[in-house]
C-alpha cells in the first residue's frame, strides 16, 4: 500500500494538520509502511467473525439525572488562550 | 533508605523508624542530585510533597495511618492533577494545569500516598522509548546510552534508579510492562475496566489502562488496592469488588498451570533474552507449578491490528486539542482553518502526527470496513485465542520485550521496527486482560522482564505468582550502578 | 412539465431533562456564557461521558408514541469535525443502530384526507454550543453552555409532497414531542429545529431529484416558505437546463431565500466509529413497560375521546387538543363546570381571545382552569347568564377574584324568582301599550323579530339579570 501526495494531503486537511512540502516524503514512506505492517491482517478470513469494539461484555450504565449548578467558569478558564466576557475566542467564523 | 521496598518503608513509617517527612526530603534530594542524568521528572512538586508529608505523619502519629501513608511516589504526566500542571509529554500541554484530579490521583492521595512530582514520557503515551517526548528523551539508570522504554520511561526510570518509592503508569499496548522490562522493576497493567480511566487523559481509549510501577510484585500489590475499583464517572469501569491481592500472595503455587505460548519462543526473540525467560520458568517449575503449551495463532496480528485500532481512537481523542479552550495556540492565526492546523502542527510531535494521520486515513470513507472493521473483527480473534488457552492454564507466561534496551536514536528514523518492541505485549490490550512484567535475571548486565498473563479480572493470581518467584529470587532486587 | 415535489424531515428536538445528556450540568436556557459548561462539556482533557437515564427514557418514551421498535441495543458513534462550536472536536450521536426505528404517523391534510408519514429513526446525540458573532475585535465568541444538551433527532421518509404536508408533519411531532412532554417545544429558544431535504422530480418518475438541505429552520411558517422558495428555485433551475447540486442551504427569512451555505465546497467525511467511552445501550423490557406505565394519552386518542366521551364536533376536539395544556385545561373546565360544550365554547372562545390578545401561554393563564370551570357552574345552573358571564370573567381576569366573589360583589345574580320576573314584564308591557297592540297585529312571520323589543327593555330594566328564558316564555304567554 502506498499514499500519494494527494492522499496525504487530504488526510492531513482531515486531521486540520498542516503538512509542509518538505514533510510530505518522509511522511508518504513512514505511513505507506504502516499500511503494509497493518495489511498483514487482510492474510486471515474474518468474513464470519464479529467485531469487537471493547474488551469488557458490558452494557451502558446510565447516570440519573441530577443537575449540578456549580458555576466553575473562571477555574476552567484559566487555561483559555483567548477569553472576552467569559467567551473564547477564535478567528471569525463565517457562515 | 532508597533501597527499601514500599512494604519495609510502610512497616518503617508505622514503627516511627522514620518518619515521612523525613523520606519525602530524601528522596527529593536524590531527585535532585541524580535525575540531571536520567530525565525521568518533567515536574517536581517539593513544596507539596512535603506538605503531604507532614500531614502523613500527623496521621501516622494519630493511628489513622494506611499501608501507603506518608509513602512517597510519582504520577506519570498523563494523570490530570489539580494546580499541577499536566503535559502528557506535549508541547501541546505544556502550560496545561488541569482544573481537577484523576480518580487515580485522588485515590492514592485519598490512601495518604505522598506526590513528589510528575514523570517524563512518550508524548501521549505514543511511543516505547521515551524518545517523543517534548521534554527529551529519558535515559535507562542501567545504561545511560539506552532507553527505558516507553511510554511510561519516566516512571520506570525513576522507580528503578529509587527516586521514588514506586509510581503511576499507563499502557495502551506495553507502555508499564515494556519499560518495566527495560529497567528491571515490576509492572502490571490490569484488566481494562479495573482501575478507572476519568482523568487519564486518553490516547486509545477501549485500550488505555493505568497501573502501578514498582519495586516488587508485593509493593504493585499495596498500590493496586489503592488505585482499583469502580467509579461512577467512567462508563467503562468494571462494577465489582476489589480484590485483596496482598492477602493472596501467600498462595501455594504448586500445581499451577502456567501456559507457555509458542508463538512467543520463536526467532524474533532475542537469544540472550530467550535464556533469561527461560530460566525464570525454569524457576517457577521448581516451586511447583505445571508448564503447559498454548497457542495464539493470531497473536502475530496484534501488532497490525493495533496500529489500526489505536490510532483511529487517537485521531478522534486528540481533535480536542484545537488551540481554543486550553493547550497551544498558533501566533496570530489569520483564520480558523490556520488556527487548527498551525497550533495542531506545532502542538504535536512527528510521532502523534504519524498516528493521527493513520487512524484519519483508516476511518476515512471507503476504507473503514478495510480497516477499522477488520482490526475489530481481528481483536475478537485474538481475544478468543485467549479464552481458549485459559481453558488449559491458570497464567500465561512469556517474554516481554523482543530484547534488552536498546541504544537512544536507534529506532528512532523507523517507525515500524519501534512498533515491534511490543510484539508480546500488544495482544494482552487488544484482549483486555491484565498482563504483567516481572524482572528475570539479566542478560549481559541487561534486565530483562518476564510477563505474566491472566484472566480477565485475575490480577490476584498474577501477583501471587509474582510474588512466589520473587520471594525464590533476587532478580527484582538489583540495582543500577550509581544508583543503589 | 409537472414536477412533483418530496421532502424529508430531520427534527431536532432538545430533551426537556434536567442536565445533560453525558455530563451533570444544567440545561437551563440563557445562562451567562459558559457557566453551564462542565468539564465534560468542554472537551477538557480526561474526561468521560456517562449517559443520562431520562434522555433514553424520553427517547423510548417518543418510540412508543409512534408505535416504533425500540432497540434492545443500540450503540453511540462518535461523528468526527472540526467546528468552534464543537469541543471535542466530535459529536456523539447514533449512527448505525439508532435507539428507535421505524415508526409513523398520521396527518390530516387540508381536503381532510389522512396522511401516513413514515418515520426512519429516532436517536439520541449532543447538541453543539454556539458562536456568537458580535464583533470581538473582529473575532468569534463561543459560548459552550448548549453543548452536550440531550437532543432526540427524528428522521422522516421522504413522504411529503409539498410544504404544506411538511408543515402538517412537523406540527404533529411536535405536538406530540410536547404532549408526551419530552420537549418543551419552545421555537424561539431553539428545543425544536427543523432541516428540510427538498427535491423535484418531473411527476411519474420513480427515482427522487438531487435534494439540498435546507438548515436550522426555527419557525413552521419559515418551513414552509423555505421549501416553496427552494422547490421554485429548483425548478426554474432544471427548466433552464441546470442541474441541483446536492448541498446545504440555508434559508434567510429576512429576504426570503435559500442561498448556499459554504462558499468552499467540501466534501465531509465523519469518519463515523462506535465511541469506545460508551458501552452499547441495552434497554430490556422491564424498562421499556415502565416509560409505557408513565405514557401520557396521546394527541389522536384523546381527540377521538373528546368526540365519543363528549359529544364534541370532530372540529372542537381537534382544536381543543392540539396541544396538551390546552386538552387539559379543557377537562378540568368541564369536569368542574358540569357542561363540556359550555366548557369547550369558553375555553375556544373567551379564553382563547383573552390569551391572544395578552400574548400569554395557557399554562400561566390569570384564570385557572379551576376558576374558569366554576364561571361555567354559574352559567350552568342558572345563578348568572352567559352574557353576564362574560363581565364576569373580566373581572376575574383583572384580579379581582373568583366567579362567586365578583357576582356577589357586583350584585350580578340572575332573576330566577318568577313572581318577580313577571312583575317586570307586566311593567313594561303596560308601558309600551303601542307596541304590543303592534305585534299583537303583526304577520306571525315577524313577530319573533319583534318580541326582541320586549326582551330587550326587560333586560335593561333587570340590569342583565332576568333569567332570559324565563323572560322569554313569560312574555310569549302574556303577548299571545
Amino acid at each position: 500500500m502506498s499514499l500519494s501526495t494527494d492522499d496525504v494531503a487530504k488526510i492531513a486537511h482531515l486531521a486540520r494538520l498542516a503538512v509542509t512540502p518538505d514533510e510530505t516524503g518522509a511522511l508518504k514512506r513512514d505511513l505507506s509502511n504502516i499500511l503494509d505492517l497493518v495489511a498483514q491482517m487482510d492474510a486471515v478470513d474474518t468474513a464470519d467473525v464479529e467485531p469487537m469494539a471493547h474488551p469488557l461484555e458490558m452494557a451502558q450504565r446510565l447516570r440519573e439525572d441530577r443537575a449540578d449548578r456549580e458555576d466553575r467558569r473562571d477555574d476552567y478558564q484559566a487555561n483559555a488562550p483567548a477569553v472576552e466576557n467569559g467567551l473564547f475566542l477564535v478567528p471569525k467564523v463565517i457562515e | 533508605m532508597h533501597d527499601k521496598t514500599l512494604a519495609q518503608l510502610s512497616a518503617a513509617l508505622q514503627a516511627r523508624k522514620t518518619s515521612s517527612v523525613e523520606l519525602t526530603q530524601h528522596m527529593l534530594r536524590r531527585i535532585k542530585e541524580l535525575d540531571g542524568r536520567l530525565n525521568s521528572f518533567v515536574t517536581v512538586t517539593e513544596a507539596e510533597a512535603l506538605a503531604q508529608a507532614l500531614i502523613a505523619d500527623l496521621r501516622i502519629a494519630a493511628g489513622q495511618a494506611g499501608p501507603l501513608t506518608g509513602i512517597p511516589i510519582a504520577h506519570k504526566d498523563i494523570f490530570c492533577t489539580r494546580e499541577v500542571r499536566t503535559s502528557c509529554g506535549s508541547r501541546m500541554l505544556e502550560d496545561f494545569v488541569a482544573p481537577y484530579d484523576a480518580t487515580v490521583v485522588a485515590r492514592l492521595e485519598q490512601a495518604g500516598a505522598v506526590m513528589l512530582g510528575k514523570t517524563n514520557m512518550d508524548e501521549f503515551a505514543m511511543g516505547s522509548s521515551n524518545e517523543t517526548s517534548h521534554f527529551g528523551a529519558v535515559r535507562n539508570p542501567w545504561d545511560d546510552d539506552t532507553v527505558p522504554g516507553g511510554s511510561s520511561g519516566g516512571s520506570a526510570a525513576a522507580v528503578a534508579a529509587h527516586l521514588c518509592v514506586a509510581a503511576t503508569g499507563t499502557d495502551t499496548g506495553g507502555s508499564i510492562r515494556q519499560p518495566a522490562a527495560l529497567t528491571g522493576i515490576t509492572g502490571l497493567k490490569p484488566t481494562y475496566g479495573r482501575c478507572s480511566r476519568w482523568g487519564m487523559i486518553a490516547f486509545a481509549s477501549s485500550l488505555d489502562q493505568a497501573g502501578p510501577m514498582a519495586r516488587s510484585a508485593e509493593d504493585a500489590a499495596m498500590l493496586l488496592t489503592a488505585m482499583a475499583g469502580f467509579d461512577e464517572r467512567d462508563s467503562t469501569s468494571a462494577d465489582r469488588p476489589v480484590d485483596d491481592y496482598v492477602g493472596a500472595l501467600g498462595n501455594d503455587i504448586r500445581g499451577l498451570r502456567i501456559g507457555i505460548v509458542g508463538e512467543f519462543m520463536d526467532d524474533g526473540l532475542d537469544g540472550g533474552v530467550g535464556a533469561s525467560v527461560q530460566a525464570a520458568l525454569d524457576e517457577l517449575q521448581r516451586l511447583g507449578a505445571e508448564l503447559v503449551d498454548v497457542s495464539l495463532p493470531n497473536a502475530h496480528l496484534s501488532v497490525p491490528a493495533y496500529y489500526v485500532v489505536a490510532p483511529a481512537e487517537c485521531s478522534s481523542n486528540l481533535a480536542r486539542f484545537d488551540g481554543v479552550r486550553y493547550g497551544h495556540r498558533c501566533e496570530d492565526p489569520k483564520d480558523l482553518e490556520d488556527l487548527y492546523k498551525r497550533s495542531r502542527s506545532e502542538g504535536f510531535g512527528a510521532e502523534v502526527k504519524r498516528r493521527i494521520m493513520i487512524g484519519t486515513y483508516a476511518l476515512s470513507a471507503g476504507y473503514y470496513d478495510a480497516y477499522y472493521l477488520k482490526a475489530q473483527k481481528v481483536r475478537q480473534l485474538i481475544a478468543d485465542d485467549f479464552r481458549r488457552a485459559f481453558e488449559r492454564c491458570d497464567v500465561i507466561a512469556g517474554p516481554t520485550a523482543p530484547g534488552t534496551a536498546f541504544r537512544l536514536g536507534d529506532k528512532a528514523d523507523d517507525p515500524v521496527s519501534m512498533y515491534l518492541q511490543d510484539i508480546y505485549t500488544i495482544a494482552v490490550n487488544l484482549a483486555g486482560l491484565p498482563g504483567m512484567s516481572i524482572p528475570a535475571p539479566a542478560s549481559d548486565g541487561m534486565p530483562v522482564g518476564l510477563q505474566l498473563i491472566g484472566d480477565y479480572f485475575d490480577e490476584a493470581r498474577l501477583l501471587n505468582v509474582a510474588h512466589q518467584l520473587q520471594l525464590a529470587t533476587d532478580w527484582h532486587q538489583q540495582a543500577p550502578k550509581g544508583f543503589e | 412539465m409537472q414536477w412533483e415535489t418530496v421532502i424529508g424531515l430531520e427534527i431536532h428536538t432538545q430533551l426537556a431533562t434536567q442536565s445533560k445528556i453525558f455530563s451533570p450540568a444544567s440545561t437551563a436556557f440563557g445562562a451567562a456564557p459558559n457557566t453551564q459548561a462542565s468539564l465534560i462539556d468542554l472537551g477538557m482533557p480526561g474526561v468521560l461521558p456517562v449517559l443520562n437515564r431520562e434522555a433514553v427514557r424520553m427517547a423510548v418514551r417518543f418510540g412508543k408514541a409512534i408505535g416504533a421498535h425500540v432497540a434492545e441495543r443500540s450503540v453511540f458513534a462518535r461523528k468526527n469535525y472540526f467546528y468552534p462550536d464543537l469541543p471535542k472536536g466530535y459529536q456523539i450521536s447514533q449512527y448505525e443502530l439508532p435507539v428507535v426505528g421505524e415508526g409513523r404517523v398520521e396527518i390530516v391534510l387540508d381536503d381532510g384526507v389522512v396522511k401516513t408519514i413514515g418515520v426512519t429513526r429516532a436517536h439520541l446525540e449532543e447538541d453543539a454550543g454556539k458562536s456568537l458573532h458580535e464583533d470581538f475585535h473582529g473575532m468569534t465568541g463561543i459560548d459552550l453552555n448548549r453543548a452536550g444538551t440531550p437532543l432526540l433527532e427524528i428522521v422522516s421518509e421522504p413522504d411529503m409532497r409539498s410544504a404544506k404536508e411538511a408543515v402538517a408533519y412537523a406540527k404533529k411531532i411536535h405536538q406530540i414531542v410536547t404532549y408526551i412532554g419530552i420537549c418543551d417545544g419552545n421555537m424561539q429558544e431553539g428545543s425544536f429545529r427543523m432541516d428540510a431535504n427538498v427535491s423535484v422530480r418531473p411527476k411519474g418518475q420513480a427515482e427522487f431529484g438531487t435534494r439540498a438541505e435546507l438548515k436550522n429552520i426555527n419557525s413552521f411558517r419559515f418551513l414552509e416558505k423555505a421549501i416553496n422558495f427552494e422547490v421554485e428555485r429548483q425548478i426554474e433551475l432544471i427548466e433552464d437546463g441546470g442541474k441541483v447540486v446536492q448541498e446545504t442551504r440555508l434559508y434567510d427569512s429576512a429576504k426570503d431565500e435559500t442561498r448556499s451555505m459554504r462558499t468552499k465546497e467540501e466534501a465531509n467525511d465523519y469518519r463515523y466509529f462506535p465511541d469506545p467511552d460508551l458501552l452499547p445501550l441495552e434497554i430490556d423490557a422491564a424498562f421499556i413497560a415502565d416509560v409505557v406505565a408513565d405514557m401520557p394519552e396521546l394527541p389522536d386518542a384523546r381527540r377521538a375521546r373528546f368526540e365519543s366521551d363528549y359529544g364534541l364536533s370532530a372540529y372542537d376536539a381537534d382544536v381543543l387538543t392540539a396541544s396538551r395544556a390546552q386538552a387539559d385545561c379543557f377537562e378540568t373546565v368541564a369536569e368542574v363546570g358540569g357542561d363540556a360544550k359550555l366548557a369547550a365554547n369558553w375555553v375556544m372562545g373567551e379564553l382563547a381571545a383573552a390569551l391572544n390578545k395578552a400574548g400569554v401561554d395557557i399554562d400561566a393563564s390569570p384564570v385557572a382552569a379551576g376558576a374558569l370551570g366554576k364561571l361555567v357552574a354559574r352559567i350552568k345552573d342558572n345563578t348568572i347568564s352567559g352574557k353576564i358571564a362574560k363581565d364576569v370573567f373580566a373581572a376575574m381576569w383583572a384580579g379581582e377574584g373568583d366567579a362567586d366573589d365578583v357576582i356577589e360583589a357586583k350584585g350580578l345574580k340572575q332573576i330566577t324568582d318568577s313572581g318577580a320576573i313577571e312583575a317586570l314584564v307586566d311593567e313594561v308591557l303596560a308601558a309600551n301599550a303601542e307596541q304590543v297592540e303592534n305585534y299583537r297585529n303583526a304577520d306571525p312571520a315577524k313577530q319573533p323579530k319583534m318580541l326582541g323589543f320586549f326582551v330587550g327593555q326587560i333586560m335593561k330594566k333587570s340590569q342583565g339579570k332576568a333569567n332570559p328564558q324565563q323572560v322569554n316564555a313569560l312574555l310569549r304567554k302574556k303577548l299571545s
